[in-house]
């Protein structure tokens, strides 16, 4: 058993973490429902009563209830993977993506009392959400996010992983459409609003 | 009950976003500076294995456990919708370095804020709602 969580807790190679999601996304088929998260936005609005006044929303958010079931899975799986299946070393990123953060005044962990890796902890807390820095990447990030998976109908998950599967198109015009928005604003726009 | 499975499922996902590092801001901003083949490696293999399990399912009738056909509808074509939309979710993408499953996963390491990252999210959801009419599709 030991071994087995050993085992397990190295870092992942790329080509063990895409077949591990194509399973889990066929499991999920099998299962009856498709691979595809940005949804629970849509059903969180549903169940919080906002039916009564867009009617996007207005439906039985219990036919969707599987979904926050899910998430609710994908937070517990988040602290497992975090804690009893935790990397002997925070995640290792290239030298020249460590460079560029470190120029931008990103720290890069090199040592787990730095931090997992995860995400910098210098931006994502409660005391950055004060400043500007801090409102626009936590705030309207999570606002673009929204907005925009539910304007494109999908994510990640359903776009990417679920749709090119399937072979459509409309999700291949999708994932250029998350492209070009996340190189805008990795390169043009993020330099900016780190330096705030 | 009949959720439970789900339960399972999320947990999975869970351990395999974080194991696969998709999870890290750091690997998303090393994605986009296009410095490592690490997220392509990812999105790539799981698409390509993907893509030969549901011709496989396809090709062999295959349905649900309960007997009814797998969700995999086509989706439409709808440039402007797809475009714009994917835009912006893009933009959310590479500043928070989470999609939305991964979101909640942080939440399961124990990096609170995130929830208000997901709350903005939700908000955010609510005003496509309210506007849609209004934006192009």
């Amino acid at each position: 058993m030991e071994s087995l969580i050993e085992f397990i807790s190295q870092p992942w190679h790329w080509a063990v973490s895409g077949a591990a999601i194509a399973s889990l996304m066929f499991i999920m088929l099998y299962a009856g429902e498709k691979f595809g998260v940005s949804t629970s936005f849509e059903t969180i609005c549903s169940m919080g009563g906002a039916g009564k006044r867009v009617e996007l929303f207005n439906y039985d958010w219990k036919t969707q209830a599987w979904i926050l079931v899910f998430l609710t899975g994908a937070a517990i799986g988040g602290f497992l993977g975090s804690t009893v299946f935790q990397s002997p070393e925070p995640v290792q990123i290239s030298q020249s993506t460590i460079d560029y953060l470190n120029s931008v005044g990103v720290a890069t962990p090199q040592s787990k009392a730095e931090g997992l890796g995860f995400v910098p902890r210098d931006i994502f807390n409660f005391s950055t959400l004060a400043s500007l820095k801090g409102i626009i990447i936590m705030v309207v990030g999570g606002f673009f996010i929204g907005f925009g998976t539910r304007w494109a109908k999908g994510c990640t998950s359903g776009h990417a992983i679920s749709g090119l599967s399937n072979l459509q198109l409309p999700s291949l015009v999708a994932v250029i459409g998350f492209f070009i928005g996340g190189l805008v604003m990795t390169h043009l726009l993020l330099p900016i609003i780190l330096k705030l | 009950m009949k959720n439970i499975k789900f339960l399972f499922f999320g947990i999975l996902f869970g351990i395999i976003m974080t194991k696969s590092e998709a999870v890290s801001w750091y690997r998303i901003q090393e994605m986009f500076r296009f410095e490592s083949f690490h997220m392509y490696g990812i999105i790539g293999t799981a698409v390509v294995l993907g893509a030969l399990g549901i011709f496989l399912m396809k090709k062999m009738g295959l349905t649900s456990y309960e007997g009814k056909p797998l969700k995999l509808q086509a989706k439409e074509m709808q440039v402007k919708r797809l475009l714009f939309g994917g835009t912006i979710f893009g933009l959310g993408w590479a500043m928070t370095g989470a999609c939305p499953g991964p979101l909640y996963t942080l939440v399961g390491h124990g990096v609170w804020v995130i929830f208000v990252i997901i709350a903005s999210g939700v908000f955010g959801a609510y005003v496509y709602g309210a506007l849609r009419h209004k934006l192009p599709h």
